[in-house]
């Protein structure tokens, strides 16, 4: 009870700052929404599907989950400016629950990611995209826990090294081959098998194909419990850690 | 209030291929009583702060005994959160909240219903003077109200015992005098003031007793008087025409005196007592007099015999 009173109690207090700024909603929807303007056209001829819709049903899921392990990634900053203001020093001495401020910061990164992905659905249904509810729904948990767990590895790392300057590149190290190994602009059902297997070892590849098989109307497919079973399990992993990063004493 | 004995930490550096190991507190033992300002007095890098943040559960202590307010601090670090208040040197709020939402928050992370929560908040507003810049985002406050909300922060759930680091760090004097008063305060009503401080004056205006810390260990403890008081009494420094030091010093060779070109020193319990005395001695052996000063000891001086260097150089 006191971890759930507490949680509620700092994602309200991370949800009023944010709102505070709403220019993130711009930030975060502008580039997607670039993707989808300039970017998909080009791949109807590219995947050889026979019409837009298809297309978008193989890049809209893909792009989200982009949008949802960037986003969580890059978290991490904003918490080191709290850091810097002495914020989560203050919190520290109170009694407050230690997984509550993880949980409190990371929920409203949730939040924020899920607003995004409905808008962003909303602009796709424009482009003749469609997609059942329920498993819109189903899709959007994928993405809660991919940045649930993103945004929990950022904030640790970012309690680890403590700088902006150590982060950003580390985070861009992280993201980059993670991208590439996902099969998130483009389906690896054309990459040679050397790199599928490659990818096969990559948690967010199953991600991608668990959400595209999602959007493609096929909730029978094994792709969809095993990627929420991966993501699931990962993500829990990543909250336990960093929560022992908030509860460790730093210097 | 608070009773510690032993406490150690040391720091671990890497520099390059080589660990280096940093004691930074070196056994400290300190014994403060319930309703003092007590200060902690010592140079940048004496260990002060790593003190401090042990004291208030933010590090592990690697050895040695607390015991604060009541709750043993390495068996039950939890209560001691409970009943401590710490504010940190460098601020405590975020830039785009009011002090009252800050305020509010702090409270009911102590674990303060919504309604007691604010109510709390309003009473601090109003006992720090704060009420006017209540609703308006941190950010546009001056560096004075900045750290009287931070103290306020601190406070807001009635704590035994509140941790200040540094309090008036950065202050101008006028912030300076306001916040000596905000913490004078707090020990009225009835709180234990623990304050970190390399300022001289603020451990001698402020603070009940002190300990002087240098290079992780306690030199010396005490109220800033009886420090003092231990160190050698008063210096009376007698100016001279040139040709009268050594007619002077014969007169008053009674007292610890050394001779200088135009003056003499004469080391002496109380100055006051001893000025006319002296005025008297030179006056009957017929020594022209020039000028006549009492230097007092300052806790500088006290710095000064313990560690063999002055506090304002290092």
């Amino acid at each position: 009870m006191k971890l759930l009173r507490d949680t509620s109690l700092i994602f309200q207090r991370q949800m009023q700052l944010l709102l505070r700024n709403p220019v993130w909603i711009f930030v975060g929807v502008f580039q997607p929404v670039m993707y989808l303007l300039l970017f998909a056209p080009l791949l109807k001829p590219a995947l050889q599907v026979s019409s837009n819709a298809e297309a978008y049903e193989i890049f809209v899921p893909g792009l989200l989950v982009l949008l949802a392990i960037f986003g969580g990634l890059f978290q991490g900053f904003g918490l080191i400016a709290e850091l810097r203001a002495g914020v989560i020093e203050r919190s520290r001495v109170t009694p407050v629950s230690r997984l509550a401020l993880l949980l409190g910061r990371s929920l409203r990164d949730v939040v924020s990611l899920i607003a995004q992905a409905v808008i962003i659905t909303l602009l796709a249904l424009v482009f003749d995209l469609r997609v059942f509810i329920g498993n819109l729904l189903l899709a959007y948990l994928m993405l809660a826990l991919i940045s649930l767990m993103t945004s929990a590895l950022s904030y640790g790392v970012a309690l680890a090294v403590k700088s902006e300057d150590a982060l950003a590149p580390l985070m861009n190290t992280v993201a980059q081959p993670v991208l590439l190994l996902s099969g998130i602009l483009l389906p690896l059902t054309f990459a040679p098998g050397w790199l599928q297997g490659i990818a096969d070892w990559n948690p967010f590849s199953w991600a991608v194909d668990g959400t595209r098989a999602l959007f493609r109307g096929d909730l029978g497919s094994p792709d969809v419990w095993q990627g929420l079973i991966i993501m699931a399990v990962l993500a829990a992993a990543a909250v336990a850690w960093a929560a022992r990063m908030f509860a460790r004493s730093v210097r | 209030m608070i009773e510690t004995r032993g406490l150690r930490k040391s720091f671990t550096s890497r520099q390059g291929r080589e660990k280096k190991t940093v004691e930074a507190v070196r056994g400290v033992d300190l014994d403060v009583a319930e309703g003092e300002i007590f200060g902690f007095l010592g140079p940048n890098g004496a260990g002060k702060t790593t003190t401090l943040r042990m004291l208030a559960t933010l590090i592990e202590p690697d050895g040695g005994t607390a015991t604060i307010a009541g709750a043993d601090l390495r068996r039950d670090p939890a209560e001691v959160r409970r009943r401590i208040g710490y504010v940190a040197q460098g601020g405590s709020t975020w830039d785009d909240s009011t002090a009252r939402e800050e305020l509010v928050l702090q409270a009911r992370l102590y674990g303060a219903s919504k309604a007691s929560a604010q109510a709390r908040a309003a009473s601090v507003l109003e006992g720090f003077q704060l009420i006017e810049y209540a609703d308006r985002k941190c950010k546009t406050y001056s560096g004075g109200q900045r750290r009287r909300v931070d103290i306020a922060l601190g406070i807001i759930h009635e704590p035994k015992v509140v941790f200040l680091d540094e309090p008036t760090t950065g202050l101008d004097p006028q912030s300076r005098a306001h916040m000596w008063e905000e913490i004078r305060r707090l020990r009225a009503e009835g709180m234990t003031v623990f304050i970190t401080t390399h300022y001289l004056d603020e451990a001698d205006a402020l603070c009940d007793r002190i300990s002087i810390m240098d290079n992780g260990e306690i030199v010396a403890s005490g109220t800033p008087s009886s420090l003092k008081r231990e160190i050698s009494g008063d210096v009376v420094r007698v100016g001279l025409p040139v040709d009268a030091v050594a007619a002077a010093a014969s007169a008053l060779a009674a007292y610890k005196i050394e001779s200088y070109d135009d003056s003499v020193r004469l080391y002496v319990e109380d100055g006051a007592v001893a000025i006319p005395q002296i005025l008297r001695a030179l006056d009957a052996a017929g020594v022209p007099l020039g000028t006549i000063e009492l230097h007092r000891p300052s806790l500088d001086d006290v710095f000064l015999t313990k560690t063999g260097r002055s506090l304002r150089e290092s």
